[in-house]
This record gives C-alpha cells, sequence and structure tokens, in this order.
C-alpha cells in the first residue's frame, strides 16, 4: 500500500518535471551533451594512456584498434533496419569489416600478451 | 529492450574499455584488461542486437564472415608482420565508419545541421583512415611500386582536396537529405580517399611508426564521429579513447625523432645542407669476425644489445634471445636498449624479443638505459643505424640533429652487425661505425648471432 502511494508520488513528480521541462527547457541539448561525453572521454584517455609504457606499445595499439570496431554497433544497426536494400548491404558491409577489426585486433593481442607473460 | 537499458548497457561498455586500457599500463595485467575490453565491445554489440525491429539475416551473415577472417588472421599473423596486420585492421574499421554514415544518411529522417556536418566528418575521417592505412599496409609490405609514386605539387593537391572536402562539407550541412545530399556524402568521402593516398604514399619506411599511430588516432575519431551522426555514447566514447591513444603515441614517436608533425608527413628526410661524405668519414672501419667478437664476449660482464629493424627483416629475434640465454648463463648481465622509434610501430621491437622470450625487464628505455652505457663492455648493434647515430649530437645540420639516441658510442667495445656500410633511413653516414672502439661484423643478423653462439660454444 505504502509502496503504492510512493510510486504514485513518484509519477505525479514525474509527470511535473516533464512538464516544466518542455516549458522552461534549460537542460543541454544532444548535440551539447554529446559534446561533453566526447572532451570528458578524451581526458580520460590521455590520463590512462600516458602512463602505458613503451613495451606495451604495440599491444596498445592492436587493442585500441579493436576498440575502434566499435563502429560495429552502427554497422549492426544499418543492415537491420529499414526496407531499403542498399543501405543494408552497406551496412551488411560495414558490419563485416568492423568484426574483422574487432575480433582480429582483440584475439591478435590477447596472443601478443601472452609473450609478455613472466616466465619463470 | 528499453531504451534506458541500452544506454545503460553502453555506460558498462564504456567503463570496461576505459578499465581495459587501464589494464595496459603493466604487463601482469595487460591480458585481463585486453579481455574487458573485449568484453566492452561484446556488451555493447548483443544489446544492440536485442533492439526490436532488426533483420538478424544480413548482420549474421556479415558477423560470421568477419569473425572468421579476423580470427584467421590474428592466429596466423608473423609477430615481424605486425605492423602491417595493425594498419590493415585499421583501415578496416575506418572503412566501416564511412560506410554506416553513409548507409544512415538514406535511412534516417533527422537532417539536422549538426547531424549533417558529423556524417561528413565521419565519412571523411573514415575514408582517409581507409586508403591511407592501405597504402601504408602496402608500404610495410614493401611493394617497391608505392614507393616510385610521386605525386607533382604534393602539398599543393593535398591543399585542394583538403579545401574541397571543407567546402562539400559546408555544402552538405545545409542539405535536405535529398539524393543531392547522399551525392555529396559520397563525394567527400571519394575526395577523402584520395587524400588519404596521397598524403601517406610519400612517406618513408622509418616514419611509419609516426603514421600508423596517426591512423589508429583517426580511425577512433571517425568511429566518435559516427557516434555523433548516431548520437550513440558508446561509440563517441569508445572513439575517443581510441582517438586520444593514437595522439599521444604521434606524439611520443615525434619527439623520439625530434621533428614535428607536419615535418613527417610533409617534410624530406635529408633536405638539410650536411656535407659530411661517406668516404670521409668511413677512413678507419675496423672489420671483425663471429671468432673474434666471441673472444670479446668471453670477457664481458655487462652486454647491452641494441635491436632496430635490421633485426625484424633477418627474423634474428629468436636467435639473439639464445646468445642472451648463453651470455646470461656465463653470468654476463644482458639488456636490451629500445629506442622508442626502432621498427616500423611503436613498441615493435619489445614484441619481437617478447616473442623470443626475453623476459620484459631485460628490454630497458632509451632513457633508462642511457646513463648506464658507459657501464657497458661491449655494446651490439644489430640492424639499428640513425637511432644510434652520434650526428644527432654533434652535427646541427645533419637531418637528425637532436634527436634522441641510444649513447652506444660511450660503451667500451661496439659491435655492429650489418649487411654493409650503407646508411639508414636518413641517408647520411654514421660516424659510430668507424669510431677507435667499435667493430663491424658484416654478415646477416641471423648468421652473425648464430656464428657468435657456435663460436662462444666452442671455446
Amino acid at each position: 500500500m505504502h509502496f503504492l502511494l510512493a510510486n504514485e508520488a513518484v509519477k505525479n513528480l514525474v509527470d511535473a518535471s516533464t512538464e516544466a521541462s518542455t516549458v522552461v527547457s534549460v537542460g543541454p541539448d544532444t548535440v551539447t551533451l554529446l559534446l561533453t561525453v566526447f572532451v570528458l572521454a578524451v581526458f580520460i584517455g590521455v590520463e590512462v594512456i600516458t602512463k602505458i609504457p613503451p613495451t606495451l606499445h604495440t599491444p596498445l595499439m592492436s587493442g585500441s584498434n579493436a576498440i575502434s570496431g566499435i563502429a560495429l554497433v552502427g554497422a549492426v544497426i544499418a543492415a537491420g533496419s529499414g526496407d531499403a536494400l542498399l543501405p543494408r548491404v552497406l551496412g551488411c558491409a560495414a558490419v563485416t569489416l568492423a568484426t574483422i577489426n574487432a575480433v582480429g585486433g582483440f584475439m591478435v593481442t590477447h596472443r601478443m600478451l601472452g609473450m609478455f607473460r613472466r616466465k619463470d | 529492450m528499453d531504451p534506458r537499458l541500452v544506454q545503460l548497457a553502453y555506460l558498462l561498455a564504456a567503463v570496461l574499455f576505459i578499465l581495459g586500457l587501464k589494464g595496459l599500463t603493466r604487463p601482469r595485467t595487460a591480458v585481463r584488461g585486453n579481455l574487458l575490453g573485449a568484453c566492452g565491445l561484446l556488451v555493447a554489440v548483443v544489446v544492440t542486437l536485442f533492439q526490436a525491429g532488426l533483420d538478424y539475416r544480413l548482420i549474421v551473415g556479415g558477423l560470421v564472415v568477419g569473425a572468421t577472417i579476423g580470427a584467421v588472421f590474428a592466429i596466423r599473423v608473423q609477430m615481424t608482420a605486425m605492423p602491417q596486420m595493425v594498419a590493415l585492421f585499421n583501415g578496416f574499421g575506418g572503412a566501416a565508419s564511412t560506410l554506416v554514415a553513409g548507409a544512415n544518411l538514406v535511412q534516417t529522417e533527422s537532417f539536422s545541421p549538426d547531424v549533417l556536418v558529423a556524417t561528413a566528418l565521419s565519412g571523411m575521417i573514415g575514408a582517409v583512415t581507409f586508403s591511407g592505412s592501405l597504402i601504408a599496409w602496402g608500404k610495410l609490405k614493401e611493394f617497391r611500386k608505392l614507393d616510385q609514386i610521386k605525386i607533382p605539387a604534393q602539398q599543393i593537391v593535398n591543399g585542394i582536396l583538403v579545401f574541397s572536402c571543407i567546402a562539400l562539407t559546408v555544402a552538405m550541412a545545409n542539405g535536405d537529405g535529398s539524393t543531392m545530399t547522399v551525392v555529396t556524402y559520397w563525394g567527400i568521402s571519394t575526395l577523402a580517399l584520395i587524400l588519404g593516398m596521397t598524403l601517406v604514399v610519400s612517406i618513408g619506411g622509418a616514419d611509419m611508426p609516426v603514421v600508423i599511430a596517426l591512423l589508429n588516432s583517426y580511425s577512433g575519431l571517425a568511429a566518435a564521429a559516427t557516434g555523433f551522426v548516431l548520437s550513440n555514447t558508446v561509440l563517441i566514447i569508445s572513439g575517443s579513447l581510441v582517438g586520444a591513444s593514437g595522439l599521444i603515441l604521434t606524439r611520443i614517436m615525434c619527439v623520439a625523432m625530434n621533428r614535428s608533425l607536419p615535418n613527417v608527413l610533409f617534410g624530406k628526410m635529408g633536405a638539410t645542407g650536411s656535407t659530411l661524405d661517406a668516404d670521409d668519414v668511413y677512413t678507419d672501419v675496423k672489420s671483425t669476425s663471429a671468432d673474434e667478437v666471441a673472444m670479446v664476449l668471453e670477457v664481458a660482464s655487462r652486454v647491452v644489445i641494441v635491436p632496430g629493424y635490421g633485426m625484424a627483416v633477418a627474423q634474428a629475434q629468436h636467435t639473439v634471445s639464445d646468445l642472451r640465454k648463453l651470455l646470461v648463463s656465463k653470468q654476463v648481465e644482458v639488456d636490451f636498449a629500445i629506442h622508442p622509434v626502432a621498427g616500423r610501430m611503436p613498441g615493435h621491437m619489445n614484441v619481437l624479443l617478447a616473442e623470443a622470450d626475453v623476459p620484459y625487464e631485460a628490454l630497458r628505455e632509451m632513457d633508462e638505459i642511457n646513463p648506464t652505457m658507459e657501464q657497458a663492455d661491449v655494446t651490439i648493434v644489430l640492424g639499428a643505424n640513425d637511432v644510434v647515430n652520434p650526428l644527432a649530437r654533434t652535427d646541427p645540420d645533419s637531418p637528425i640533429a637532436g634527436m634522441p639516441i641510444i649513447d652506444v658510442d660511450k660503451s667500451r667495445t661496439i659491435i655492429v652487425i650489418k649487411r654493409s656500410l650503407s646508411p639508414g633511413f636518413a641517408g647520411i653516414p654514421n660516424p659510430l661505425f668507424a669510431a677507435d672502439n667499435a667493430l663491424m661484423l658484416f654478415a646477416d643478423g641471423r648468421k652473425a648471432i648464430q656464428d657468435i653462439i657456435n663460436a662462444l660454444n666452442e671455446s
């Protein structure tokens, strides 16, 4: 009972805030929000990557390269949605290329890093 | 699936990428880091697959074909061929971004200027990455024909291409999503394809570490641009991580050559007025034999080995590892001095030596080992040239002036293993070869090291 009440209250609050936001609209729009994410991520990247020793620079390249296979997410959507055939074929090509990049990249990095293990 | 759940899964994937890269800061945690990164990608892709209304036929086809090709590449590639493979994969990532942005342009109904600019950038950066990487791949595979291509008035051609791309991007920003906009997009991408080729084709082999690092960065930026097109945070975050990584490596490589990025990309090596003549420098070169080198090594207590690209070419990493083991068994201290730009990609020498079972503690960075070079009884230079050339310190007119080098000349005895006295990439003679304490062993790198091992075993 209490739960239901609370739930109702939250719902009212959410409704109120949605109304408020449509009226005032002070929040950032999508582009600026995405730009914020981008810039902050660059800073994180710089902080983390400057600490990587030169010994591991090749695995870093192949590993980060594999991460750029994240384009796969976009490629999957392009290959699977809509009715027009041409963009879906482009998407399918993108899925193939991004998967090569991702799977090959992570696997070869794994193979390389195996060689860096301590040999006692 | 609840869109908020999808967003949270993307956030999880992004966190896994960051933790994965953090894992790469130490050899001990690096394997786990890489696996975390792979998990991140898996999470992002699986969540995307669960979105409603996707037709799986083309997706699954692409995934299966791509995963098979990628796995075959990864299992079969030789460690010496790693730079080529990274270049090729970079290119694939870039191409994927261009194709995704192109497909989205037809599928979407929102044509706000910022999305259209992001689409144009995605196509442009992706296409430059793709063609530039393919050229870099060809150059690393040593297709000689690529080196003969000379583009007349290259700077002007590049300038026109860049300007046209920007002009078309501006035109596209005001587009309405009609056929015209789509044509403009592919126009930008085509021009960018040409630009990628003209940018990379004239860059020489020893500058490849910079090019590969830069292309690595571009492949990330292309993915980030695609993220702006699709309003997809995980693309933006991982793209910017990769972009930052590539830029940092590019900077490290440039500093290690004491050259600016524009100089590497557009400048020419050896264009400065150095007047040193090889015949004058090499008046007093002493040649030696494997037996003699073995005798010198017998009495040494500390040996430093300086590998270069020549070691990779000769596939000498296993033999040199055997030599190290033999010397260590004779109570000799053996270190490897690794110059940041030795080889054809950042960390190239480290990977080859790790493959050959050299423990990473024995791989020492230039700044770390230089102060101790005076205590080295013997230094073996194996297939390295410009990175040990003392002219970098002494001749301000030399094309490598100011480049940090490994202070090989300070050790007591220097053995240089090299086929001939031919110059390195910078095209200048190396006075080190004629130094009083230097001995030249003219031979193929792997055979020379094997002969030294045999001589040591016989004595």
